[in-house]
Parts: structure tokens; C-alpha cells; sequence
């Protein structure tokens, strides 16, 4: 699959001693939603911060746009149209929310930005009324937009969006998820999708990949991935108790 | 009429310290480390200014010492950015601390190996003018010292709030990770954040050489500094130059009207007095930062 906008090769990040993302290959194809699924701790944060150049990989490589990117500042990649959206409402808590946006235009010196925060507040109408007022002061689901807003500030060609569903109501989820599918369909802007929600990631997405433990232990197009047996029992509320739930539990004792 | 004359040379002593005090805050805000050497940058910075500009050294005209001054001690702060702190940045804070003291005494050796012991005043255009309103009669050189302080802070609130420089350090300081994510360059910025304490260092220096005068050991008024910097809460700019004024304005009436032997510590009994009442300061940024 060389071509592919983002391409991941055995991939191998640690924290301090501890090996995070154990050999991870992964490609997202220009234009395309691929989701990123798995439990709590498998990694998946772990490999968008190393794609986004916060984090260093000690082994493996990631090519975007077929350019060599790991190892790069992550200001650099940036500038290449590579956006970050992290988990958590990562917003600047005393600038306006106009501050914010600008800042997300940062590494940009064209003379588009007006135009674009714009176009910007067209998807997200909320914001506009809330210009001048410190992000901080947001609630919680208006600083998720915020963040999301502001990274399109940078007009990527492929945006990391980390959780953008969480602690959100299921009808800002639905909102924002129609919003990524209209930047994906209208400006084809291609997006690598961490979420829990697995059901709603794999409607909007067109290719998926489930990580264990640091590994990608399934992937396949998001429309097999939703008919698959693992998925629904563990990712789209199965049985628990499950035998198979039992045996992951002990596979996962054996990597120790 | 004599408490006027007390308030403005207060006033003008607190410009310095305020000055300096910002240089703290400056540095903190960025990067969470401490410098102590600031007050060591402002004795430096006061040095050199006089090695360019004095007659009895290089005599050099007024204006091109300060801006030489300005321009060697913004190079000195992003040097030492560079080449000593960026290494430890994520270290222990105690590592920084004793650095930047280990460096503040590095600077009191040189200056005094190149520049002597004994106390210098710098050659300026107002030295010994004075300002006559009514009966009162002010120091020219005390009026100037205000004039400048309060220039210098209304650029560098220009700066902060309106250009996109001085923005992205605001975003930086406030969440260094999501500003890494926007593609902040987080590194320069410390760097040039260091280089903004080293100017801000030297334009307190030549207040400080230019209405006194300036020996090796000038450095030590950065302690007061740093009480400045914790009275104004040590997170924010202005109460980093209020709490300078503040020590400023203290320090001649205590000497003035309280006790000899007593006065002395009245800078740092309203240091107590501000951390009993107000313990994140006069200025705290209560929602403050999120790292
Ligand atoms: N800064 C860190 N230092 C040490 N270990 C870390 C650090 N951050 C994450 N880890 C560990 O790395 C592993 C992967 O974490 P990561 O954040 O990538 O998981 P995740 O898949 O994003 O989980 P979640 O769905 O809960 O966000 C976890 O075991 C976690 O404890
Ligand atoms: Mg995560």
C-alpha cells in the first residue's frame, strides 16, 4: 500500500523503560477516515503523539505525504499539514477563543487565516458568539469544538483526532462526527480517528485497526471490522464474562 | 513637600526592582524555572552599558551603550537558554537553583575582574538635573527612571497582547503540551523568553547605574526582587511591577519613620504580610495554568 498519506512501519515507542507501542504498521490513505481502536492503555495516544513528533520513536519509521517524519520537531511536521487534536480539551484555558483559533494558524503565514476562522465558525456556530471570552470558560463540550476548531486553523491535509467524543453528550458527539465527515467529504482532509465509541467510529470510517497492549491484533475495512465476533464482544458491549473476555485477560498476563 | 520627594525616589527604586522582578516572572511563566542570576543579568547589564558608554571607558554617545547594553545582555539570556538551562529543562528544579546562583557568581567575578570593585556611575544626559514643580524639587534622573519603566511596560503589553509572537508565548506558558501540538516552536521560545529578561536586565541596570551607582555586588538587590515577584503572586507581570513598586515605596518611609535597625526589614515583613493575607499573591491567576 506505498502511496498512502500516513505510513506507519514497526513502529516502536517507549516511556522511560516501559515499551508503550510494541512494532505498530498502519496506513491511512489520502483522503480517507481510519478509525483507531482499543481499551484503555493500549497505546493508541501513544501513537498519535509519536506521529505528531511529541514523542520520539526508538525504532520503525512514519512517512507522511512520503516524506520521513519521525524524529522531527513537532513544529516542523505541522507546517507539513500534519494536525494533532489531542484527548482532554487541550485548549489555551486565559486566551479568547479568537486568541485560540489564531494559534492554531500558527505555523501558517498566508494571508487566508480571516477567511478560514470563517469557514471555521460555519461548522462550529457556537464558537463565533463566544469570540472574545476566555476558552477557559467554555463548557466542557464547547472547549472539544474549540479544539477541534483550532487545529483545522493549521488546514491540514491529515488531522489525529484523540477521543473527540468524550464526556460529550450523545447529541454534541453525533454533531461533531458529522462535522469530521463533512471535512473528510468536503475539503478531504484525511483523518486517523482514536475513539472508545468503536460503533460511531467505524460508521464514519473507512478502514479500521484494534490494538492490544501496545500491538495491532485486527484490522480490515470498518464494514467487516463491525460484523466481526471480537469487536462486538469486546468493543460494541458484549458479554464480559465471555470466555473469549477470559482468555484476553490471560493472554494479556502472559506478555508481562 | 519632603514626603513627595520620598515617594518618587521610592517609586524609582521600585522601577528597578520591579524591572528585575519581571525578568522572574518572564522565566518562571515560560519555562517553571527560577532565575537567580536575574539580579546578577541587571549589575551585568549595567557594566557593560558603562564599559560602552562612559568616558572614562570606551565613550561611546548615551544611546548607543544602552542599545549595545540591550543587545549583549539579551544574547547573554538566550546563551545561557541555550548552552546551561535547556539541558535541564524537565530536571529537578533544585538543579536549576543552584545553576543560575552558581552563574549569578560567575557574573559578579567577571564584572568585578574586568570592571573593578569600586562603585561607578553611569555617564548620562540627565545626571545631576533637576525637576522643579512649585517647591518641591525632584531628581531629573528619578522622573526619567519612571518615564522609561512605565515605556517599557507598555510595550511589552503590546507585545503580549497583540502581536502573534507574543501570544503564542502566553498559549505556551499556559499549556506547553497543546502548544507543541499547534506547532509552536515551545524551545525558541524559551530562548527568546530568556532573551526578553536579559533586556528587560540591562534597561533596569542602566535605570539602576544612571540614579546611583553600580558595583559587583549589585546583584543582591535581585532578593528584593524576588520578594517583589512573590508579593505580586510570581505568575503575573503586573503584580510582578507592583510588588517591585511596592517594596519601592516601603523601604524610604520605613527608613524614614520606623526604628534604624528596623526599617531595614520592611521589605520583607510586607513579603510576610502579603503570604499570611493573600498567600498566591496580590495579583494570583486563581484559574491559573494547567501544567
Ligand atoms: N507519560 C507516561 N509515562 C509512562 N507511561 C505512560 C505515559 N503515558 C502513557 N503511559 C503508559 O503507556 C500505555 C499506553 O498509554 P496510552 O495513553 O497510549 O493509552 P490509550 O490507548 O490512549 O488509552 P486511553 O484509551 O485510556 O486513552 C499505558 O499503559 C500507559 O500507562
Ligand atoms: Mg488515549
Amino acid at each position: 500500500m506505498s502511496g498512502a498519506l500516513l505510513e506507519i512501519r514497526h513502529l516502536e515507542s517507549y516511556y522511560g523503560p516501559v515499551l508503550a507501542v510494541r512494532g505498530i504498521s498502519l496506513d491511512v490513505p489520502a483522503g480517507a477516515i481510519v478509525a483507531l481502536l482499543g481499551a484503555n492503555g493500549a497505546g493508541k495516544t501513544t501513537v498519535l503523539k509519536t506521529i505528531s513528533g511529541v514523542l520520539n520513536p526508538d525504532k520503525g519509521t512514519v512517512r507522511f505525504a512520503g516524506e520521513p517524519i519521525a524524529r522531527k520537531e513537532p513544529d516542523a511536521i505541522v507546517r507539513q499539514g500534519l494536525v494533532h487534536v489531542p484527548e482532554g480539551r487541550e485548549i489555551f484555558p486565559l486566551l479568547s477563543v479568537a486568541q485560540n483559533l489564531a494559534m492554531g494558524a500558527y505555523s501558517r503565514t498566508d494571508r487566508g487565516i480571516p477567511d478560514d476562522i470563517e469557514s471555521v465558525l460555519g461548522y462550529f456556530p457556537i464558537l463565533r458568539e463566544r469570540l472574545a471570552q476566555s476558552a477557559g470558560t467554555l463548557s466542557g463540550g464547547q472547549q472539544q469544538m474549540l479544539a477541534l476548531a483550532r487545529g483545522l486553523m493549521a488546514r491540514p491535509k491529515l488531522m489525529l483526532l484523540d477521543e473527540p467524543s468524550l464526556g460529550l453528550s450523545p447529541l454534541l458527539v453525533r454533531g461533531i462526527f458529522s462535522v469530521i465527515r463533512r471535512l473528510n467529504q468536503e475539503h478531504g482532509i484525511g483523518v486517523l480517528l482514536v475513539e472508545q465509541n468503536a460503533n460511531l467510529a467505524l460508521d464514519i470510517a473507512d478502514f479500521g485497526y484494534v490494538m492490544e497492549t501496545g500491538r495491532i491484533v485486527l484490522d480490515g475495512p470498518a464494514e467487516t471490522l463491525k460484523q466481526s465476533r471480537d469487536i462486538q464482544e469486546f468493543y460494541l458491549g458484549g458479554n464480559p464474562d465471555s470466555p473469549r473476555g477470559e482468555r484476553r485477560w490471560k493472554r494479556r498476563k502472559s506478555w508481562r | 513637600m519632603e514626603d513627595l520627594q520620598l515617594m518618587v525616589s521610592g517609586l524609582a527604586n521600585g522601577c528597578v526592582y520591579g524591572l528585575v522582578a519581571l525578568g522572574f516572572v518572564l522565566i518562571y511563566k515560560a519555562t517553571e524555572q527560577v532565575n537567580f542570576a536575574q539580579g546578577d543579568m541587571m549589575m551585568l547589564g549595567a557594566f557593560v552599558a558603562i564599559g560602552l558608554g562612559n568616558e572614562s571607558h570606551a565613550g561611546l554617545p548615551f544611546w548607543l551603550a544602552c542599545a549595545g547594553a540591550v543587545f549583549a545582555m539579551g544574547a547573554v539570556g538566550m546563551a545561557m537558554e541555550r548552552t546551561l538551562l535547556r539541558p535541564l529543562f524537565g530536571q529537578s528544579q533544585i538543579a536549576v537553583v543552584i545553576l543560575t546562583i552558581a552563574f549569578g557568581f560567575v557574573l559578579r567575578f567577571a564584572a568585578g575582574a574586568i570592571w573593578g570593585h569600586d562603585p561607578l556611575v553611569m555617564d548620562n544626559p540627565v545626571a545631576g538635573a533637576h525637576v522643579a514643580f512649585g517647591q518641591v524639587v525632584l531628581g531629573a534622573d528619578e522622573i526619567a527612571v519612571i518615564a522609561v519603566t512605565v515605556l517599557l511596560t507598555g510595550l511589552l503589553f503590546l507585545f503580549f497582547s497583540r502581536t502573534k509572537l507574543g501570544i503564542a508565548m502566553q498559549a505556551a506558558s499556559q499549556n506547553q503540551l497543546a502548544a507543541y501540538y499547534m506547532g509552536i516552536p515551545v524551545k525558541r521560545i524559551h530562548g527568546i523568553t530568556w532573551m526578553l529578561a536579559g533586556v528587560t536586565a540591562a534597561v533596569a541596570g542602566i535605570l539602576f547605574a544612571a540614579k546611583g551607582s553600580v558595583d559587583p555586588s549589585a546583584g543582591f538587590l535581585g532578593i528584593k526582587a524576588f520578594a517583589a515577584a512573590v508579593i505580586g503572586g510570581f505568575g503575573s507581570l503586573p503584580g510582578a511591577l507592583l510588588g517591585g513598586l511596592i517594596i519601592g515605596l516601603v523601604e524610604p518611609f520605613a527608613a524614614r519613620y520606623v526604628a534604624a535597625g528596623y526599617a531595614q526589614i520592611a521589605p520583607y515583613a510586607v513579603l510576610i504580610l502579603v503570604l499570611i493575607f493573600r498567600p498566591h499573591g496580590l495579583v494570583a491567576q486563581v484559574r491559573g495554568k494547567k501544567l
